[in-house]
């Protein structure tokens, strides 16, 4: 499973703190932790912590790009954020998080994608809100595969993220994700696009957030998910992950697996 | 309508790992190589990058062979002079590499010692210009005491020492990070130790692109398949991005061939099987290629006739 590592966010006090005070060791420390415990990608998200978002962003880019060899995942909803790390990203794989599903935005996205060579997370999210049923979910990722044919996505640079609900708010919905996932991987097109979910949504507002986290992944990735935004710090969830991916025979088993995935 | 060229892609690859050094880089080579760099599964060139040129390591042992007549004919009496003989390996029929086998250290037979392992090792090096694969006899605790001295006594050749093992690591990768050389890995046909062993020694902080995968490989007719099975899912799990799983390969068609009764049954014993001369070595040969096409990138291996005629093979598959 890809680890997208989410703790580069300026949501945390100490990340909030480190952008308003430039402070680049906590930064570079998170971004060594985390890729020495196994994210693939180290996610970036300026967050509200600064008043220029754009300015925010480069920063802890290059600061990342100091300290670590691990690809990054660019976090905003606004476009002149996402382009503000791209210009400094020097080469390494990058993601965009994330794009929703209408197709304008989509025509604005996926060509800087492609321009870019960058993997894209889009949303099954369109001008209605969040679907609440799988039929619609599906649909929507129809559009989002269809459209990263016409601009020339590799399908498999496409991560769609069918938005996990909490499970508070309605108890139908993981089950929902599981076959949502299953059928975009299964029928919608050959190579079958990339599946993500931005996993802690499941356990808002509930006591066992750790818990209900790691084995909501390990149902999802059951059902064939590709990658996760996680606490990769959170060595409970990293060992489930990698065990999953042991036992559906996608990593080569040895008696130090858990250390050699996190390699 | 005109069909579309299917073709996978692959998001990573095998490692390449430098074989010698040349007097500039602190060895006597007059030739290095390097070997992997796969981008794809063996020889599907359209897909990918096939990566380095498979090469052929000639064994040379220690001490005069107990080889069958036919094996030992074309060496003649380069097999009592370990020098002469890589030579004549070198020179005459086109070994890439030279593999210096100690089996003469091997305390149940001639127990040589660490001191005379070294004088051959520095003979033959003194003798040609490649690279060399220096293999010790298996017994762990002699190898022990003989590979950290031939290490220190090539120390900056950059030669492929081996094998290290599951439960027996720790000597040769450390001899190996002082002294500058790459590390062969060993499993007994098990892809999980394979795993285990490379991630041990990597955990030792000998670089992961200074190691090669040895499977104890199996001649045609005992057990190859089985090789074959494993280098094909290593090769797999490195070109999906397993980094315990991206080094190159190393197999034994000589020795593992020659053993085979179908190659060492001399022709007074089985008439019916055709003249030994010619069914050893295509045993050896045919061992040889299946395993270059299962992604081995050196070959052991021991007759002349088999050597050309996996040569003539890799021209083809390879240019």
């Amino acid at each position: 499973m890809i680890a997208v590592a989410e703790r580069i966010n300026g949501m945390f006090k100490d990340v909030r703190r480190a952008i308003q005070k430039k402070d680049a060791a906590v930064v570079a420390d998170l971004a060594q932790r985390q890729t020495e415990q196994g994210a693939k990608y180290l996610d970036i998200n300026v967050g509200t912590a600064a008043a220029d978002q754009q300015a925010a962003m480069r920063w802890l880019v290059e600061v990342v790009q100091g300290a670590c060899q691990t690809p990054i995942a660019l976090d905003s909803q606004k476009m002149p954020v996402i382009q503000a790390g791209l210009e400094v990203c020097d080469g390494r794989p990058v993601m965009i998080n994330s794009v929703s599903g209408d197709p304008e935005k989509l025509d604005v996205y996926m060509p800087l994608a492609v321009q870019h060579n960058a993997a894209l997370v889009a949303l099954t999210l369109n001008v209605d809100g969040v679907p609440q049923n799988i039929e619609q979910r599906v649909e929507i990722a129809m559009t989002i595969v269809a459209k990263a044919m016409e601009h020339g996505l590799d399908p498999t640079k496409v991560f769609i993220d069918p938005i996990i609900l909490p499970v508070t708010v309605d108890q139908k919905q993981p089950l929902y994700i599981c076959e949502v996932i299953k059928q975009i991987k299964t029928v919608l097109c050959d190579p079958a696009p990339s599946t993500i979910v931005g996993l802690s949504n499941i356990s808002q507002g509930t006591s066992q957030r750790p818990l209900i986290n790691r084995t909501c992944l390990v149902m999802l990735q059951a059902y064939g998910l590709d990658a996760a935004i996680i606490d990769v710090l959170d060595t409970d969830i990293m060992d489930a992950a990698i065990t999953t991916d042991v036992l559906m025979n996608r990593i080569i088993y040895s008696d130090s697996y858990l250390k050699s995935a996190r390699m | 309508m005109p069909l579309p060229v299917l073709k996978e892609s692959y998001a990573a690859g095998v490692n390449v790992v430098t074989l010698g050094a040349t007097k500039e880089q602190g060895g006597s080579r007059t030739v290095t190589y390097k070997i992997g760099g796969a981008k794809t599964l063996p020889f599907m060139e359209p897909d990918g990058h096939p990566g380095q040129k498979v090469l052929i390591a000639m064994d040379v042992l220690d001490v005069e062979p107990d080889w069958p007549e036919v094996l030992k004919a074309p060496f003649g009496d380069a097999l009592k002079d370990p020098a002469a003989w890589a030579k004549k390996c070198v020179e005459e029929l086109g070994a890439d590499l030279i593999c210096v086998k100690l089996d003469g250290t091997d305390p149940d037979g001639a127990n040589r010692s660490g001191d005379e392992a070294v004088a051959t090792v520095k003979a033959v090096l003194g003798a040609v210009g490649v690279p060399l694969v220096v293999w010790g006899c298996g017994i762990d605790v002699k190898d022990n005491e003989v590979m950290p001295k031939v290490s220190g006594a090539t120390k900056g050749e950059r030669c492929l020492l081996g094998p290290a093992k599951q439960d027996n690591y720790k000597r040769l990768a450390a001899s190996c990070i002082a002294d500058g050389h790459n590390l062969i890995c060993l499993a007994p046909l098990d892809i999980n130790i394979a795993k285990q062993v490379n991630t041990l020694v990597t955990e030792m902080e000998l670089p992961a692109d200074r190691l090669v995968m040895f499977q104890t490989s199996g001649a045609l007719g005992y057990g190859i398949e089985y090789a074959y099975s494993i280098q094909e899912r290593q090769r797999l799990a490195a070109l999906a991005g397993d980094k315990m799983m991206m080094m190159p390969v190393i197999c034994d068609a000589g020795y593992e061939s020659w053993r085979a009764k179908e190659a060492k049954t001399p022709e007074a014993e089985a008439p019916e099987w055709g003249p030994q001369a010619q069914r050893g070595p295509m045993w050896e040969a045919a061992s040889a290629i299946a395993l270059v096409q299962a992604g081995a990138d050196i070959i052991r291996m021991r007759h002349p006739e088999a050597v050309a005629a996996v040569k003539r093979a890799l021209q083809g598959l390879q240019g």
